[in-house]
């Protein structure tokens, strides 16, 4: 008899196991809406990029060099959150992080502008006018930022505005962890 | 009149709902094939819509993307491959069968199966209708007289 009496009991405490999976699930933090990047782990593909500025070297992924991480940055002028997380970029530079831009569909001209208004926290920035690159790191909008690792791997990629809290959640804790 | 246009014009969204005609491939057969493709890949930036549905800038992208692949001699899976490599599973609006996706796939199989298993026992056990009671006496005399009652 108490067993089935039990038995009773089965539906609430299948509902409460729900509802905590949910809980926790929504206490994490992972936005559900958020495409994981196949690239973590993996080498960046290979691209070749003219140079937004001239004389500046073409950006390749001979940039990220063997024992230098590196922080690669799609912005464009064309976008607002862009503006946003520009602080952060800078203030990464001034500590002397190896930062590589690259211009998402962008006239050259605007995205110079966009720099000179804002300050260029970027060691090289190359073009990437069609968007073809950014399809084969897999962005899907800007601005998107990768981390890659002394050894050429890429550790990180956040989609959105890099805001102070990435920064300090995020990022920082790469940088330390992979430092060379 | 106005309303014989606007008629008209409904029954022509179909058409003006087709794919922009700079985008299209020239051989109608590779066509084809590009447009499944783009109807079974999603768009990142709307991810509820496919990129064949979508305008998003990404969008088109892709689809230039998938001809061009097509154009170059990919067979169809390779053109998924192709942006798998590059997006990873999630821009495929059909999740393939995984480990991960198993659950996601065999889940409401298990669900039916639970339920059928509980109402196989449940009706199993019920008691059988037979059980009930017969009529007394004076209960069978008032039903013959509320049967007869011409009122």
């Amino acid at each position: 008899m108490t067993a089935r009496r039990l038995l009773f009991a089965a539906p609430l405490i299948g509902l409460a196991g729900g509802a905590a999976a949910f809980y926790a699930y929504m206490a994490s933090g992972r936005d559900p809406r958020g495409v994981p990047s196949v690239l973590v782990g993996r080498p960046p593909p290979p691209f070749d990029l003219d140079p937004l500025f001239d004389g500046q070297p073409r950006l390749t992924k001979a940039a990220f060099t063997p024992g230098r991480p590196a922080v690669l940055n799609f912005f464009a002028s064309w976008c607002a959150p862009c503006r946003i997380e520009h602080p952060q970029l800078l203030r990464l530079a001034r500590e002397g992080v190896n930062l590589l831009g690259i211009a998402y569909k962008d006239r050259p001209a605007d995205a110079r502008r966009f720099l000179a208004e804002l300050g260029d926290p970027f060691r090289l920035i190359g073009q990437d006018s069609t968007g073809r690159t950014a399809i084969e790191f897999g962005v899907y909008g800007v601005p998107e930022t990768y981390f890659i690792d002394g050894s050429g791997i890429v550790r990180w990629r956040f989609a959105g505005a890099v805001t102070p809290e990435i920064l300090d959640d995020q990022l920082r804790p790469l940088l330390r962890r992979y430092a060379s | 009149m106005t309303r014989l246009a606007l008629a008209l014009l409904l029954f022509a969204a179909p058409a003006l709902a087709a794919p922009d005609p700079r985008e299209m491939l020239e051989n109608p057969a590779q066509e084809a094939r590009a447009r499944e493709i783009s109807k079974g890949l999603r768009c990142l930036v709307c991810q509820n819509q496919s990129i064949d549905d979508s305008n998003a800038e990404l969008a088109r992208d892709l689809r230039l993307l998938v001809r061009e692949r097509i154009a170059a001699g990919d067979s169809d899976d390779q053109v998924l491959a192709f942006v798998t490599r590059r997006y990873g599973d999630y821009v495929l609006l059909t999740p393939p069968f995984k480990a991960s996706t198993a659950l996601l796939w065999v889940g409401p199989g298990l669900v039916l199966l639970a339920a059928a298993t509980g109402a196989f026992f449940y009706l199993r056990r019920r008691p059988a209708p037979d059980s009930v009671a017969p009529l007394s006496d004076a209960e069978r005399k008032r039903l013959a007289k509320l049967l007869d009652d011409p009122a």
